[in-house]
């Protein structure tokens, strides 16, 4: 018996080994080891056997059993991993197409960079203010210490909707506004449209600025200084070449307009520069206290500065875009270039 | 303006170079523009004359001259036609170098030898002008190098002057700034005037009868002048200012305007009626000719030069020409004096003619100094046509100009600048700029402004220029030290810029356009006649009709622009654009500002890639975006009603959108009749949507109701239903069960067509019931799903399919 259970066990390791598919391993599980399997018929023998013998044929069994299991299991294992390798091949991909996602759209670059510009004052201290973009004259003009028939408005080419009613020029009546709505201290910055007619590569009838408006005591021109550079410091690096030059701005006194190194020529003088190594991106100053005159604040006790930033001129310069009319064309091939 | 470097030289020694000069100019606050080298690299040009002009043999447009340069005589082919016989010319001969190294070669034109070339401006980098070749003035002398005859080289800064200073707007006025910056003397021209023994006030007079427009009017007569070009190097340095040459006399006042930047006129005086001067109102609808040959409408608002009977110059901006100077004249009457600059200006727009009188004497002029333009003038005027000045000035002064005393609070200049300026620096600055210091202490100095200085009335205008003159780079720069506290709510913007990322996230490019656009857009877009929307602001002074009006709806720029795009090849196009609209409020003098969000989305739903199919997008690719942007927000309460009444929508692809009861905008496939216009092909899909109105609907996060702890049943059911019933329809009818663990109802699919009858749709639907308490039975959900069969096919005619 002993015998033939040796003979069973080949039998069998031979079969598993033999196997080339799951199926085939599970029929020669039942054929050597199922309850009508060889292996049960050769123990249906185990009457005949000497009881002093039996002991012993059953431990045979036993290790015949675990062999052929063993066996069975390692011959499973072995071929459930070539069937993921093949699956895993019939599966494989081309990891250098492109992923599947909905394509994402564009912020405008001149939002861009009124958010830029924003962030810098707004972690200066400054709040977002806004206001209107048809406005009263009053507003516009006079009350920023520009009358009728005063020379200065021939600084800005003005859209009349109705007698006394224009589009703003410029972002400074929010200024105004600010100032009748709340008292000292004040601190924004009022981003917009601005309009004026006017037309070619360097000038468009509706542009963008940001106004800027800081009141307190005790604020002077240095405070103007420090905080103008502060700005262009963070936006365009530390090491940026700033100065400020006397100007003229009806609103505000002294006036500065505020350069920065040319960005294209580091400074040496090249065309965009005009060959004087710097370029103008911002008008400044104290406010003049005519302004505060209309507001109602005591220029006696309360000082500040207010200054306007021409966006697209900073989206040109930083761009490198020569035409202003490309901001309002709206290629998409434009758009697209602003991630 | 353009200021010659050699002319300033006669007032103030430069010891800079040219692009120094500029710097320290710019700094001052006379920002520089350009700097010009002139008569650079013309050494070779030498005087000539024309001595004889005949048509080219074989060309049209050619002509063949004989010039000399007083040795030889050469042929020249010219193409010029400003030319005549005897005329003095800038002649390059063979081997000259021009600008830009452009060297002269004998050439044969057309058949015929040409040895050298007549220059225009633009050949010598002199200027722009190209449309003929330079004529000099007679006089010059033939043989004569040019750059002598035309007082070169020179070099000519561009200088930019800002409106509050006119007294910059002449030589000695940029020769005197750069005294006070650098301290060197300013040499005034001489003025004095040999007068004659005949008295002046007997032999005319000025009367003043609008004193509140003309503050003083001064004159001199010069008897016996003879008219005649005025001398080269007066032509030349008006030349390079951009002024013509006309004759001694008018040159001289053009001349002296330049040189001291005061205004003066000329007139013939045998030709002013009853031999005097009336300054008056002009005569309501009073015709006049100015000296430009147009005839001018005038009102009782403009201030009017006359004689005995009648108009001879609108004061400050032009003469007339019945009191002209002329070949003929013999006995000038000459005129120095300040006008009202707002009247001026007043004038001078009403008319549409800015001149450089006008231009000054709406600045302002100074009212002392005139009476020195008038003396250099009438000087000048005698040392080139020869005469007699009259003795004694005209003077009618009847508004005096004091000097400005003003007085500065020495503390003041720290607290505004932020810099310490002791008293006796403070003094020296202001002297510098010819400011008269009356007294000086440690805590004021009072001060006396000059008249030129019409700019300077208070405290501050002094601490301006004494930070102007200390150099703004000088001063430090400091952080101010400012206080926290709430100033100014924030307002909607955040809300915006939100959307914005979400329209970009969403896939679409974000676009900015005008504000203004075509009154036609209107009927582009088919609005109703009796749209509110076509209410519009209009701009009375429009650039163009195209943009003559303020928008009501983003539509019209929408379009615009993505045919715009597809015209030029950019096929699948996703815009969007945040901006506000206008729209006029009766019996307001403002227009109401909306604040609107507008998208366009056409072509492909994908780019070409590999994992999409080309399907060209459609309305709910729209409506996709629109509730993405609503959800993300917060306003959840959204709804779409079909809305077949707006005209720029096509039928059946429109909707109304709404929250509660506020009408938010619409959404919809562009109707087909509208595309072709654009060059678009459809779908076109939109959507407008008030942000303002949208912010409203808002809601806050509420609070985190907890994980579900047990799990939710879910049933589908397959229905076959009439095919316009909507499922919001079904929605609305489970719903209205009010089945306390109903959570959800969603629509999986939706088919009409094969195997379905005619006039019906199939309509998958998953229902989820959820119970926080317990794990549901087999037996409620079915309860509830009965009676959701029973609500469907009883109420909307829904059969279960089988």
């Amino acid at each position: 018996m002993i015998d033939s259970l040796n003979a069973l066990r080949d039998a069998a390791l031979a079969a598993v080994d033999g196997v080339s598919s799951l199926a085939e391993l599970g029929e020669v599980q039942v054929k050597f080891l199922g309850r009508k399997g060889e292996l049960t018929q050769i123990m249906r023998g185990m009457g005949k056997v000497a009881p002093e013998d039996r002991p012993k044929v059953g431990q045979v069994v036993n290790e015949v059993r675990s062999a052929i299991e063993a066996r069975i299991e390692a011959r499973e294992a072995e071929m459930s991993k070539d069937a993921q390798r093949l699956k895993f091949a019939a599966e494989a991909v081309d990891v250098t197409r492109a992923g599947r996602a909905p394509k994402k759209g564009t912020l405008h670059p001149l939002t861009q960079v009124v958010r830029e510009i924003s962030d810098i004052f707004a972690n200066l201290g400054f709040e977002v203010a806004e206001g209107r973009e048809v406005e009263q004259e009053y507003y516009n003009f006079e009350a920023l210490n520009i009358p009728e028939e005063h020379p200065a408005r021939d600084m800005q080419d003005t859209f009349y909707v109705a007698p006394g009613t224009v589009l703003r020029t410029h972002t400074s009546p929010v200024q105004v506004r600010v100032m009748e709505a709340i008292q000292p201290p004040v601190r924004i910055i009022a981003p917009g449209k601005v309009y004026r007619c006017d037309s070619d590569v360097t000038h468009s009838p509706m542009f963008h600025q940001v106004e800027g408006l800081l009141i307190d005591e005790g604020i002077t021109f240095a405070d103007l200084k420090g905080v103008l550079e502060a700005f262009i410091h963070e936006y365009y690096g530390p090491d940026m070449g700033v100065r400020f030059r006397p100007s003229f701005f009806p609103f505000t006194e002294p006036s500065a307009e505020v350069d920065i190194s040319c960005v294209f020529c580091k400074g040496s003088g090249c065309r965009i520069c005009s060959h004087t190594g710097w370029l103008e991106i911002l008008g400044s100053g104290s406010v003049d206290p005519a302004v505060f005159g209309f507001v109602g604040y005591d220029p006696e006790k309360v000082q500040g500065f207010a200054f306007g930033i021409g966006v697209e001129r900073i989206a040109m310069l930083k761009y490198g875009i020569d035409d202003i009319r490309l901001f309002f064309d709206n290629d998409v091939r434009f758009l697209s270039h602003f991630r | 303006m353009n200021i010659s470097i050699n002319w300033l030289k006669d007032y103030v020694d430069i010891e800079e170079t040219p692009q120094e000069l500029a710097d320290m100019l710019t700094m001052a606050g006379l920002e520089t523009a350009s700097i010009t080298e002139l008569g650079e690299g013309c050494e070779d040009i030498v005087v000539a004359q024309i001595l004889k002009k005949e048509q080219h043999p074989n060309a049209d447009r050619l002509s063949l001259c004989q010039v000399t340069d007083g040795e030889e005589t050469y042929p020249i082919v010219c193409g010029a036609t400003n030319m005549v016989e005897g005329d003095k010319v800038a002649l390059a001969r063979v081997g000259s170098v021009l600008p830009g190294n452009f060297k002269i070669k004998k050439a044969k034109l057309r058949g015929v030898e040409s040895h050298g070339m007549m220059c225009s401006e633009r050949e010598l980098g002199l200027s722009d002008e190209h449309s003929g070749i330079i004529i000099l003035p007679k006089e010059t002398a033939v043989g004569t190098k040019l750059v002598e005859a035309l007082g070169l080289p020179d070099t000519v800064i561009e200088v930019e002057i800002t409106p509050n200073r006119p007294d910059w707007l002449s030589v000695v006025g940029v020769a005197r700034e750069i005294s006070a910056n650098t301290g060197r003397a300013l040499k005034m021209p001489p003025s004095e005037v040999n007068e004659g023994i005949d008295s002046a006030t007997e032999a005319t007079s000025v009367e003043i009868n609008a004193p509140d427009l003309c503050h003083r009017y001064t004159a001199r007569f010069i008897k016996g002048v003879k008219v005649g070009p005025s001398p080269l190097w007066m032509q030349n340095r008006l030349k390079a200012a951009g002024v013509r040459p006309i004759s001694n006399v008018v040159d001289v006042t053009n001349y002296v305007l330049m040189e001291l930047g005061h205004p003066l006129h000329a007139f013939d005086f045998n030709k002013l009626r009853g031999g005097k001067i009336v300054v008056k109102r002009a005569e309501e609808g009073e015709k006049f000719t100015t000296l430009d040959g147009q005839e001018r409408a005038l009102t009782g608002e403009n201030l009017m030069i006359c004689d005995g009977e009648g108009s001879v110059g609108v004061a400050g901006v032009m003469g007339g020409l019945n009191s002209e100077v002329s070949d003929e004249t013999v006995d000038v009457l000459l005129e120095s004096a300040y006008f009202f600059p707002p009247n001026i200006r007043a004038t001078a727009k009403a008319l549409g003619l800015s001149t450089e009188a006008s231009y000054r004497f709406e600045r302002g002029a100074d009212i002392e100094g005139l009476v020195t333009a008038l003396e250099r003038a009438a000087r000048l005027i005698v040392e080139t046509a020869g005469g007699t000045v009259l003795k004694g000035i005209i003077d009618n002064y009847p508004t005096a100009h004091d000097k400005r005393r003003i007085t500065l609070r020495v503390p003041r200049i720290a607290q505004v600048l932020g810099l310490e300026i002791a008293s006796g620096r403070a003094v020296e600055c202001l002297k510098g700029l010819g400011i008269e210091v009356i007294e000086a202490d440690d805590e004021r100095i009072v001060t006396l402004a000059p008249t030129h200085r019409v700019d300077i009335e208070r405290e501050i205008d002094l601490i301006e220029e004494i930070a102007r003159i200390v150099g703004y780079n000088n001063i430090p720069s400091t952080l101010p030290r400012i206080s926290i506290q709430p100033g100014v709510p924030a307002g909607e913007r955040p809300f915006y810029e939100k959307c914005r990322d979400l329209l970009a996230a969403a896939g679409l490019n974000e676009i900015i356009t005008y504000s203004f656009i075509d009154p036609e857009d209107d009927n582009r877009i088919a609005l109703e006649p009796d749209s509110p929307l076509r209410a519009k602001v209009k701009i009375q002074n429009p650039l163009g009709v195209e943009t003559s009006v303020l928008r009501t709806t983003l539509l019209p720029s929408l379009l615009r622009v993505a045919g715009n795009n597809v015209r030029r090849g950019n096929k699948d196009i996703k815009l969007f654009e945040v901006g506000k609209t206008f729209h006029p409020e009766e019996g307001m003098p403002l227009p109401e500002e909306h604040v609107r969000m507008a998208g366009l989305l056409t072509g492909s739903r994908e780019p070409l890639t590999w994992w999409a199919k080309q399907d060209r997008l459609d309305f709910f690719d729209g409506k996709g975006v629109v509730e993405r942007v609503f959800s993300a927000i917060g306003v959840s309460d959204v709804k779409y009603s079909k809305a077949d009444g707006i005209t720029f929508l096509q039928p059946g692809r429109a909707a109304k959108i709404s929250a509660g009861l506020t009408n938010l905008g619409w959404l919809g496939e562009i109707h087909p009749d509208l595309l072709d216009q654009y060059e678009l092909t459809g779908p076109v899909v939109a959507f407008e949507i008030s942000l303002q109105e949208a912010v409203k609907a808002v809601e806050e996060v509420g609070h985190f109701p907890g994980l579900a702890k047990f799990p939710p049943a879910e049933r589908d059911l397959a229905l076959l239903t009439r095919e316009d019933l909507t499922f919001k329809e079904v929605e609305e009818a489970i719903f209205g069960l009010n089945l306390d663990l109903l959570k959800s109802v969603v629509l999986f699919d939706l088919y009409k067509g094969k195997n379905i009858p005619e006039g019906m749709q199939s309509m998958a639907i998953r229902i989820t019931y959820r119970s926080g308490e317990r794990t549901l039975t087999e037996e409620e959900v079915a309860a509830m799903q009965a009676k959701v069969v029973t609500e469907l096919s009883g109420k909307l005619d829904a059969r279960l399919r089988d």
